[in-house]
């Protein structure tokens, strides 16, 4: 019977131990925030073009963190996805076609000024103050900040604003990945018809 | 005599054909004056030249066309005299094959220099070592000079080396790669400019010591260079050094390991070992730029391979079309040979076959950093295009200069995984080829790495952006919040002071109300003290009016009575003091009844705007009326009393009753348009009484007219002692008693 007691006692003691130490851990290590949060913030694109249905990149990543999906970011694409994959180690799933497509080269806006009004729409929508402009005073796109969101597309009451690709120059061009060299092992398998496009096209 | 200096060695390298033989046969010719000049503005490492001249403007050789843009950029001068075309987007002799802005020049020919004069003679110096650095190497920024090697880096900016201290000053002679010796010539023929030149640049970063690095395939050029320290008295300071020839021993970083020892860090500058390395070309452009005051506008391009029937270099004007050299030196296409007609035609590369690039047209201008135009046939330099897999047999390893782990890097440039690519530190790699060189597979692993610096960097440019994105959008964030908080806070202080306002309104409204009401009561009790002093001398009145009437008994009484003769003068005296009491207390009383009369006319026009409303003349009828009946009252008891105020009151009650006649005209006009029925039986009901009372009064009248002619009489009687005395008198009695019965009725008409 004391035996019984003793470990009872000692059971007892430990577990109080250990529970006032890690107690007093999560209190002296207490982490400010959620730095997966941070984390998430850092992967994605920060368009803040809401395609994803949030008010911005922060608010889709805090959704993440919260177990939202993380192929609702077309700006960011596929290689957004697979970063997100790896971050948070769940299995990249291919984009949700609902909240757009990924663009095939990134674009900027270009506001058409002749055609501009002034109305203030777009520098309203956009959403990284990207837009420069005055009430009834022609408004322009300042390139450089433009995530190229579309966000000032919808709003402009004259449609005078297009979205352009941005242009390769001297500063961001870079050079292309060598072809892979010519296919060495024969094969009767028949080419399929994005392959046949493709050389068309070379 | 040269210092023994020990030499190091680098791991890896290679060595390839050198295939210099070729174009040293002869000395630097210059190719005949081409049509136009086209000169990019972007011939350098940094920012773009911003053109200063425009279409049609004429400029003279040596005239500054493009003024630098920003700190790390360089000026750009007309290299002949002519006449500027066009200022258009022309393609630039670039890997990319892109467009970009040029200044394309018409030479007229006459090949006439601006006005130039070295930097001693501008400055006025007698001593041409005093200038100061800062001097020299704003000559040499204005100068345009670039680094020459084939980077193009500013070399104004290279040489300010800020905090670093530099002990060694290395000039590039080694030129290791294959086919190029523009630097080889330039060191036989220029050696005395160039050494010029280090001395310039020693003057300039007050190192200790100058060392030119010079492979040991270039006897001719380093025979030169010693002959020219000798002329120069310079043995003692600049050492000419003779390197082995492997390739890349040219390579910045590989020539300071070689003669130093010394390893630049890792994405460091060779300033941060106390070093500072130049090309011989960029030496000698300096001697020029200092001691003549030549701005770069030419440059030594050697022009070589299989397709050239004269091979050799040139010492060509920045800006001529690559065609145009290639004419001079006789190439002939090959393709035009029917025995290769099936084969792909030939490229021409700018650069050497290590590290060039193939150009995408001839038409291309010689620019600051083309030190070489090689035309190779296919045989010659056969182009890779069957990249087969990787063996991993580990050579690349072996070869490459920077010793980095090529066969690595191109798995992880080949998977695109560049976070892994950047770790195995791709970013030392210079690119230099020797890996591709000796790859059995034929891989062309430096593109790859080429790329994946690319995408890297465009990874870190794009981060870059998200961040500043973000920051952006933060603080858009930021400011909706402030500005909405600013707007809630505005509103909230407009509702408070508007409920402030509401309140003090509120609060104003009691106090006025009070203030009202108070000036209310003020006056009510004004109306009340009057009313209260009204009373009093009313009492007074009434007091003094007995006292009166007992004293006039008592004056009777004391004339009737002989005894009490002497007191008859008292008593007179007491009824006119009690008489003019009275008359005071009278004058009073009106002053009170009018004081009172205002303050209830004040209190009723603060109480009700509308003087003319029915129950205010009702009102003013009624008061009226009680005037009138008060009035008739006293009339009575004057009369009784047989005072003198009788006729003062009944002029009185005259004007009381034209003012009854008047409320009652007006209640009437009023509340006959208003048509209220009870009012009107009201105003019946008291019109009949006032038809009474004037009835009444008008008898009363009458009869006082008779009282007063029977007084005259009685009294006329008396004085003449008349027998009619006691009849007179039992008539003004009678006429009295009438006159009280008179007034008897009127008092109860006048009540009712």
């Amino acid at each position: 019977m004391s035996t019984i007691i003793i470990a009872v006692v000692v059971l007892s003691v430990l577990a109080l131990v250990f529970g006032a130490l890690l107690g007093f851990a999560s209190v002296r290590f207490k982490v400010e925030g959620n730095p997966i949060v941070d984390q998430i913030n850092d992967v994605l694109p920060q368009t803040q073009c809401g395609q994803c249905g949030y008010p911005g990149c922060k608010p889709y990543a805090e959704a993440i963190a919260g177990g939202e999906k993380i192929n609702k970011c077309p700006p960011g694409g596929e290689g957004t996805i697979q970063s997100l994959a790896d971050l948070l180690g769940v299995e990249p799933e291919p984009l949700d076609a609902e909240h757009g497509a990924e663009k095939a080269v990134p674009t900027v806006a270009y506001i058409r000024e002749d055609e501009c009004i002034g109305c203030t729409k777009c520098i309203q929508a956009c959403p990284v103050d990207a837009i420069l402009g005055a009430a009834k005073q022609m408004h322009t796109v300042i390139v450089d900040e433009c995530t190229g969101c579309d966000l000032c597309v919808e709003p402009c009451p004259v449609d005078c604003i297009d979205m352009i690709p941005v242009g390769v120059d001297r500063n961001n061009w870079y050079w292309q990945a060598p072809k892979t060299g010519a296919a060495l092992i024969a094969t009767d398998r028949q080419p399929s018809a994005s392959t046949l496009v493709a050389e068309e096209h070379v | 005599m040269t210092h023994l200096i020990q030499l190091h060695e680098f791991d890896g390298g290679i060595h390839p054909p050198e295939n210099k033989l070729q174009s040293t046969g002869r000395g630097i010719k210059k190719p005949p004056m081409p049509n136009e000049l086209v000169l990019p503005i972007h011939q350098h490492i940094g920012a773009p030249a911003d053109p200063v001249v425009a279409v049609g403007d004429t400029v003279l050789k040596g005239q500054t066309i493009a003024q630098p843009h920003g700190y790390v950029s360089a000026p750009l001068h007309a290299p002949t005299s002519g006449t500027v075309i066009a200022i258009e987007d022309r393609v630039v002799p670039h890997a990319s094959g892109l467009t970009e802005l040029s200044i394309v020049i018409k030479p007229d020919r006459q090949d006439s220099w601006i006005e130039h004069q070295s930097l001693c003679a501008e400055l006025g110096l007698d001593d041409c070592d005093d200038i100061p650095a800062d001097a020299l190497i704003a000559r040499i920024r204005d100068c345009g000079i670039a680094g020459m090697g084939g980077a193009g880096f500013p070399t104004a900016v290279k040489l300010n080396t800020g905090k670093y201290t530099i002990d060694t000053l290395i000039l590039n002679g080694a030129e290791c790669e294959p086919y190029i010796t523009a630097d080889d010539m330039l060191m036989r023929e220029r050696a005395v400019g160039i050494i010029r030149g280090a001395q310039i640049l020693l003057q300039i970063l007050k190192a200790e010591r100058c060392l030119i690095g010079v492979e040991d395939n270039k006897p001719e050029a380093i025979a030169a260079l010693e002959a020219a320290l000798l002329e120069l008295h310079e043995e003692h300071h600049i050492d000419v050094v003779t390197i082995p020839t492997k390739y890349p021993s040219g390579g910045e970083k590989q020539l300071i390991q070689i003669l130093t020892g010394k390893e630049v860090p890792s994405g460091g500058i060779p300033a941060q070992v106390g070093i500072v390395c130049q090309n011989v070309g960029t030496a000698l452009a300096i001697a020029e730029a200092v001691d003549e005051g030549k701005p770069l506008i030419s440059r030594i391009t050697t022009v070589t391979g299989d397709t050239i029937v004269d091979k050799g270099n040139w010492d060509v004007l920045l800006g001529t079309p690559v065609s145009h050299l290639l004419k001079a030196s006789g190439y002939q296409a090959p393709g035009k040979r029917k025995i290769f007609s099936n084969k792909k035609p030939t490229r021409i590369i700018m650069g050497g076959p290590m590290m060039g690039f193939a150009l995408p047209t001839t038409e291309l201008p010689v620019v600051k950093t083309t030190n070489c135009i090689l035309a190779p046939t296919n045989k010659e330099l056969p182009a890779n295009d069957i990249a087969m897999a990787c063996i991993r047999c580990g050579m690349c390893a072996d070869a490459c200069p920077a010793d980095l782990l090529p066969q690595q890097l191109y798995w992880f440039s080949k998977a695109e995984e560049l976070d892994k690519a950047e770790q195995h530190n791709l970013f030392d790699c210079i690119e230099c080829g020797a890996c591709s060189y000796v790859c059995p597979s034929e891989i062309p692993l430096v593109q790859y790495y080429r790329h994946s610096k690319g995408a890297i960097r465009e990874e870190r440019a794009t981060y870059q952006k998200a961040e500043q994105a973000r920051e952006r959008f933060e603080a858009r964030i930021a400011r909706q919040e402030r500005e909405q908080a600013e707007k809630d806070a505005k509103r909230k202080a407009r509702a408070e002071a508007a409920a402030k306002a509401q309140e003090a309104k509120k609060s104003a409204a009691p106090t006025n109300s009070a203030a009202d009401k108070a000036s209310i009561s003020t006056s009510t009790v004004q109306a009340a003290t009057n009313s209260a002093d009204l009373e009093k001398l009313q009492k007074q009145l009434t007091g003094a009016q007995a006292a009166l009437v007992k004293t006039k008994e008592k004056l009777e009484a004391a004339q009737n009575d002989p005894d009490q003769a002497d007191k008859v003068a008292l008593f007179e005296g007491a009824l006119a003091k009690t008489q003019d009491k009275i008359k005071k207390i009278a004058i009073d009383m009106a002053a009170a009844k009018k004081a009172a009369k205002t303050s209830t006319t004040e209190a009723g026009v603060s109480d009700k705007g509308d003087p003319n409303s029915p129950e205010r003349l009702k009102k003013k009828w009624d008061t009226a009326h009680a005037r009138l009946e008060t009035a008739s009252k006293r009339l009575t008891e004057a009369q009784e009393q047989g005072l003198d105020t009788v006729e003062l009151l009944t002029q009185g009650l005259e004007k009381q009753k034209a003012r009854v006649e008047e409320a009652k005209a007006a209640y009437e006009a009023v509340s006959s348009s208003t048509k209220n029925s009870s009012v009107a039986e009201v105003s019946t009901d008291d019109l009949n009484k006032e038809n009474a009372n004037d009835e009444l009064n008008r008898k009363i009248r009458a009869q006082q007219d008779r009282v007063a002619k029977a007084n005259e009489r009685l009294e006329m009687a008396k004085a003449e002692g008349l027998d009619t005395v006691d009849a007179l008198t039992k008539a003004h009695t009678k006429q009295l008693e009438k006159l009280a019965g008179l007034e008897a009725q009127l008092t109860p008409a006048g009540e009712a």
